[in-house]
């Protein structure tokens, strides 16, 4: 293996000085595009739930006060029994009845009628949802089994440009090598005659509670 | 090195190919109508971006710095992968990466693995190595099923089945998952595909993918895609084996922020595809706890050491390009007998295998340029194609047979012709009085001899009564006169 290792190195080193090295280029500008400060935070979020709503996903708002009532108003519309990370907030948890995901089986997961959990930034310009597995979002097959999920997004973590999303995500690659999933809208598929359709292997329904939206 | 596998049909030339796909009435309208709902759909999302330009600039000069100092980068994944608890195999031809993924899944036991849609293992013609070792590779992707289910080929890099309409689909998924009554309603049809994967995706223990971008600064890997089979795939089984090409790497993770502006608005034409996955190495307690990556070779570095062809290793396999072009919009994707067709394919397939084997492909375009105006790394295609043309002509001469085929000979005698005013003048003259029984209102609609090939599909326009060159030396009399 070492000697094939070898092999496409030298044949990249090869090929590389034939066709000539020029300096490093600088990098800055894949991030400097500087974001549309005109825009105001209530209009951050609104784009965010327009975006979001056009990918045929429910999207609703919450207080921080209200949003364990307003979870349990939702969740009582598809079902009894929901799953929610090992490590989801007590305090949003109380009116929800559901079970927390201690070493559940992949089985186990696909039964429940839906998942609930929080997420780590919303892009607005893209109607897109990271999770990054951070306090509340679980691990990844958690959110992917069941047939319904519920993200809670926090208004203060949305951006509007995927450079600044990917300017806050370094720290959850870097620091803490996480694993990252970029959801925007129910799972679809464009596949036959090109035409977009939801549901296909993800979560069929996909429904955002927007927490503390300024304005509102 | 020179790859050992053969990507493509070594059948017919891309003419004999696209006579037979433009007969075929159903397949030209259902290529019509998606390319042009494709087409609608990139020019909408790309329209709202204010600075699309600044962005294709950073796209190509990020990969032009990629491919400038690959050697560099690639020893940092390799590092980074590593240190994340991966594995980092090296393949220089596809029968060795093929090899390696074999045996990665023999010793895991299982017969069957579930796979990511992936060019690079299509490429390789993985499944059918898989086939021959007795494993039973499962394709995910709707697309790809069908194709699978079908038993046919690709004809678009990422809608497989684009040649397929609904009805054609349904018929094939009522056969294969023994459902009569299924209707042609996409969303039935996505349901049924929905219940047919989940018993495989919760079984199967062995997956395979490609990869979108590899980050050598973080060792993280990056997959997009829309229906969620490629987070199943990449989140439920035990071990996960992903083949990459040596050229998808970015140095920078924000670099991967400058392409996810780019590849799902040039691709699908969405803002943002549904599902993007980003892992790096194995993360304890969260997906397969065993993985591996091969980086492929497989005739990448023979492109990259082509001062002009290398940008084609900036693609980012968005198949933008393949949707407005008015060749494959016409003929679909067989035609070009790779799993890489379209104006990117005409480019790319000749450089890893040799234009020794694909001669004609260089030739399956207009050189209109449309390709190079959506490509969102801006690969000059036409300057390449040119650039290839000029390679093959060569190639043929190095063969004596090559010197002595009609063409040659009649661009030879061309060269002398024109090299020299008096035998040019001579000429023009001697053409006006040998064309007339040809021309029709001033075209030759139906020229003698070799010309037939030439005017079957356009029309020549005649020598005129009066040449340029007769009309400057009039107009000077005029002027000494005056």
């Amino acid at each position: 293996m070492t000697t094939t290792r070898n092999q496409v190195l030298s044949d990249i080193q090869a090929a590389t000085v034939r066709g000539q090295r020029p300096g490093y280029v600088s990098h800055s500008f894949a991030t400097d595009r500087t974001p549309n400060a005109e825009l105001s935070p209530a209009a951050l979020v609104h784009m965010f739930a327009e975006r979001v709503s056009e990918y045929k996903a429910w999207v609703g708002y919450s207080t921080t006060d209200g949003l364990s009532a307003a979870i349990a108003a939702r969740l009582e519309m598809y079902g009894t029994r929901y799953v929610v990370p090992a490590d989801f907030p007590a305090d949003i948890l109380q009116q929800i009845p559901c079970i927390r995901d201690e070493q559940l089986s992949h089985a186990d997961i696909a039964a429940t009628d839906g998942v609930v959990s929080l997420s780590a930034l919303g892009i607005a310009q893209t109607g897109t949802i990271v999770l990054d597995a951070g306090v509340g979002q679980g691990r990844r097959a958690l959110t992917l089994l069941p047939d319904y999920h519920l993200c809670v997004v926090y208004a203060a973590s949305i951006v509007l440009t995927v450079p600044e999303a990917f300017a806050r995500l370094r720290a959850s690659i870097v620091e803490r090598r996480a694993p990252l999933t970029f959801i925007s809208g129910p799972s679809a598929t464009s596949d036959i005659e090109l035409n977009r359709v939801e549901g296909v292997h993800g979560p069929r329904r996909l429904e955002v509670i927007i927490v503390d939206a300024p304005g509102r | 090195m020179k790859p050992d596998s053969v990507i493509i049909e070594l059948s017919p030339e891309f003419s004999v190919g696209a006579k037979q796909a433009l007969q075929n009435t159903q397949l030209r309208r259902n290529m019509g109508k998606a390319t042009q709902t494709i087409r609608a759909k990139r020019a909408a999302v790309v329209g709202e971006v204010a600075d699309w330009e600044e962005l294709r600039d950073a796209g190509e000069r990020i990969k032009a710095d990629t491919m400038a100092h690959l050697d560099v980068y690639i020893q940092q994944l390799e590092k980074n992968i590593q240190a994340a608890g991966g594995t980092v195999h090296w393949a220089s031809t596809a029968a060795q990466a093929n090899d390696i993924v074999t045996r990665l899944i023999q010793a895991t036991k299982s017969k069957h693995i579930i796979k990511v849609k992936s060019l690079t293992t299509d490429e390789i013609r993985l499944n059918e190595a898989l086939e021959a070792a007795g494993i039973t590779p499962i394709e995910t992707d709707l697309a790809e099923l069908i194709i699978q289910l079908a038993h046919e080929k690709s004809s678009h890099i990422l809608v497989p089945a684009i040649h397929k309409n609904r009805s054609e689909i349904r018929e094939l998924f009522q056969k294969a998952m023994h459902l009569p009554d299924l209707t042609d309603d996409p969303k039935d049809l996505a349901a049924a595909a929905r219940t047919f994967l989940r018993e495989k995706f919760m079984s199967v223990k062995v997956a395979t993918s490609g990869a979108n971008f590899a980050i050598a600064e973080t060792g993280s890997v990056c997959v997009v895609e829309s229906e969620g089979n490629g987070r199943m795939c990449l989140t439920l089984p035990d071990v996960l084996i992903t083949v990459m090409g040596i050229e998808k790497i970015l140095p920078r993770w924000e670099d991967l922020g400058v392409f996810m502006q780019l590849l799902p608005r040039s691709s699908t034409g969405e803002r943002m595809n549904p599902y993007t996955s980003i892992w790096t190495g194995v993360h304890p307690g969260d997906g397969p706890q065993e993985f591996h990556i091969v980086l492929l070779d497989n005739g990448r570095t023979q492109v990259l050491g082509d001062s002009v062809g290398r940008q084609t290793l900036h693609c980012i396999r968005c198949s933008a390009c393949i949707n407005i072009c008015p060749v494959y919009e016409r003929t679909g994707g067989h035609a070009y007998g790779s799993v890489y067709p379209g104006p990117i394919g005409a480019i790319l397939t000749p450089q890893l295998v040799g234009t020794e084997h694909t001669s004609s492909l260089p030739y399956a375009s207009s050189l209109c340029g449309a390709c190079y105006d959506v490509c969102p790394v801006k690969i000059n295609i036409p300057e390449v194609l040119v650039h290839l043309r000029g390679r093959v002509v060569r190639e043929q001469h190095t063969h004596v047979t090559g010197w002595l085929d009609p063409e040659s000979i009649g661009m030879a005698g061309l060269a002398q012709v024109f090299g020299n005013r008096v035998t040019y003048e001579a000429a023009q003259a001697m053409g006006k009085l040998a064309q007339w029984p040809f021309v029709h209102e001033g075209y030759i609609e139906n020229g003698p001899g070799p010309l037939g090939a030439w005017t079957a599909m356009r029309d020549l326009q005649a020598i005129p009564d009066q040449t340029f060159r007769q009309w400057w030396r009039e107009r000077n009399k005029h002027d000494d006169n005056a």
